[in-house]
């Protein structure tokens, strides 16, 4: 069984339907990148998983239990975890309070936790009492990141963690998506900079129109033509 | 009377202005709307501690050298628990299903102003429309360096002083706290990590509700209660609110001082009739001059 299962899920913003009829899965522990041209529906379908938005038919299935239309806070208290796109951290709180309220459902090891998660990434551990609004965009994805896994989530979902990065710093954002998949959680990611997070992915969809459009695995997505010459920025000199 | 004197006033006023306003401006940073219902949960504050001193007749010996009977710290506590309480039960009543229902923040404080008149007729149906008093007894000033100040206004402003550093630790130090300042700045990742915001929501409301019917019982001390008492407060208390940033407890508090001593004050210079204009005064200033506030709108 599958830890995220979604089937058949319509959902939008009054009646306009943004994601219509996406299946997809995520098994645990790998790592599932979703693609797609602007206005796919890739950032309503993460929201409408994570009970931001209404689901008006379908379902989502999370450690085999169904959690459609679950507000935000059960599906945290389940074991999954949200990074949104932009706004992902609390810009007046510091950076150790912005990891403490990602574990405001978490009673013991709080503060152990935090150490942990401090020494981990030293850009936040050197100074765990600055405002997170004063943190450069990659160390900001970081600290979000870093709030997310908190709670030890088995399933994080990320919205285009890269979006605003340096080359450099999106290097160290896939490096760090990878390590925290070598720890055992599972990620889905919507990602603009495909290449790069197909390379780190198990497998991938495509997603048009608020539908799945192609599935395969990463590797294989990236050996393939169309996906390469619409998504991955192959020219047609070189097929 | 000279200035300093009406420095002294102007410091009582305001630390009644102030406490009012650091529970305002918390329910604006976080809900997002203004409520004007503030100033008549106010009235009702004053109104429930009567209840316990004056209609219960609970007043048991006088706490020298202040004038207040031992009772009213009951119905001040009683006062706190009863509006804290309305504050909540409104939330969870009223703007809340407007919250559901994705209202405009506009009509949501419209509602609080329907709030507000139906918690004005409450008062006037169960007090009447007469003024009250807690207690007859006079307050002897003190007479320090030549100034005059009364025990009771000294207790005021200390007690303003007190659940303003609580406040503080509340908001600093606990897990609520926290929680209510990550709400305030960011309510759709607060419900991603994983914060019950319709709690924190709440727990918003209580807080400010108990500090101002303690607020209003404190108004009430050296004044008449009066079921429009209250009202007359929410327009100062927003000038303190504006003058020290939406969100910002200490501003709320430092600006409750600034409109209390200039507003007393000012009656040195200009007919005492129109002090109640100067709020007026200092708030199209703010507004045109400084709308994030003196001090930012940040907590």
């Amino acid at each position: 069984m599958s830890l995220l299962e979604v089937s058949e899920l319509e959902a939008g913003y009054g009646d306009v339907m943004i994601v219509r009829g996406t299946s997809m899965y995520v098994e645990p522990g790998e790592i599932v990148t979703i693609i797609g041209p602007n206005g796919a529906g890739k950032s309503t379908l993460l929201k409408a998983i994570f009970g931001m938005i209404t689901v008006s038919r379908g379902t989502i299935r999370f450690k085999d239990g169904d959690v459609t239309g679950f507000p935000a806070h059960r599906l945290v208290e389940m074991g999954a975890a949200f990074v949104p796109q932009t706004d992902n951290v609390f810009p007046r709180l510091s950076i150790r309070e912005n990891l403490e309220m990602g574990a405001f459902r978490r009673k013991s090891g709080v503060n152990e936790r935090i150490e942990e998660l401090l020494a981990r990434f030293p850009d936040l551990g050197s100074r765990p009492n600055e405002q997170a609004g004063r943190l450069s965009g990659g160390q900001r994805q970081t600290l979000a990141m870093s709030r997310a896994l908190m709670l030890d989530p088995t399933l994080l979902l990320v919205d285009e963690p890269t979006a605003a990065l340096s080359p450099a710093a999106r290097q160290d954002l896939f490096r760090q998506i990878e390590a925290i998949r070598d720890t055992g959680v599972a990620i889905l990611m919507v990602e603009q900079n495909a290449r790069e997070a197909l390379e780190i992915s198990d497998r991938g969809y495509v997603l048009v129109n608020g539908a799945v459009a192609l599935e395969d695995r990463a590797a294989d997505m990236l050996d393939n033509d169309e996906i390469g010459r619409m998504f991955l920025g192959r020219t047609e000199a070189s097929s | 009377m000279d200035l300093a004197q009406l420095m002294v006033v102007g410091l009582v006023v305001g630390s009644v202005i102030g406490l009012g306003a650091m529970g305002l401006t918390l329910t604006f940073g976080i809900l997002k709307f203004a409520n004007f219902a503030h100033g008549d949960m106010m009235t009702l504050g004053m109104f429930v501690a009567f209840a316990v001193v004056g209609n219960a007749g609970i007043t048991g010996p006088t706490l020298e050298p202040f004038s207040i009977p031992a009772g009213l710290i009951l119905g001040m506590l009683a006062a706190g628990t009863a509006v804290a309480l309305l504050a909540a039960s409104i939330d969870r009543l009223v703007y809340r299903r407007l919250r559901r229902r994705g209202s405009a923040l506009i009509t949501m404080a419209i509602a609080s102003l329907g709030m507000a008149i139906m918690i004005r007729a409450v008062v006037q149906l169960i007090w009447g429309p007469l003024p009250a008093r807690y207690a007859g007894g006079i307050n002897p000033s003190w007479n320090i360096e030549g100034i005059r100040i009364k025990p009771d206004q000294l207790l005021i402003i200390v007690l303003t002083l007190v659940l303003a550093v609580a406040l503080y630790f509340l908001l600093y130090r606990t897990r609520l706290g926290k929680a209510m300042r990550a709400t305030a700045d960011n309510p759709q990742l607060a419900d991603v990590a994983g914060i019950d915001t319709e709690r924190i929501r709440l727990a918003t409301w209580a807080i400010a509700g108990f500090l101002i019917a303690v607020a209003g019982v404190m108004f009430a001390l050296q004044a008449q209660l009066r079921f429009d008492a209250g009202f007359e407060f929410l327009l100062p208390m927003f000038a303190a609110v504006i003058l020290g940033g939406i969100g910002n407890p200490w501003g709320a508090l430092a600006g409750g001082l600034i409109v209390g001593i200039s507003q007393e004050t000012s009656t040195y210079w200009i007919p005492s009739g129109f002090k109640a204009g100067v709020p007026f005064m200092l708030l199209i200033v703010m507004l045109i001059v400084r709308p994030r506030g003196l001090f930012g709108s940040t907590f």
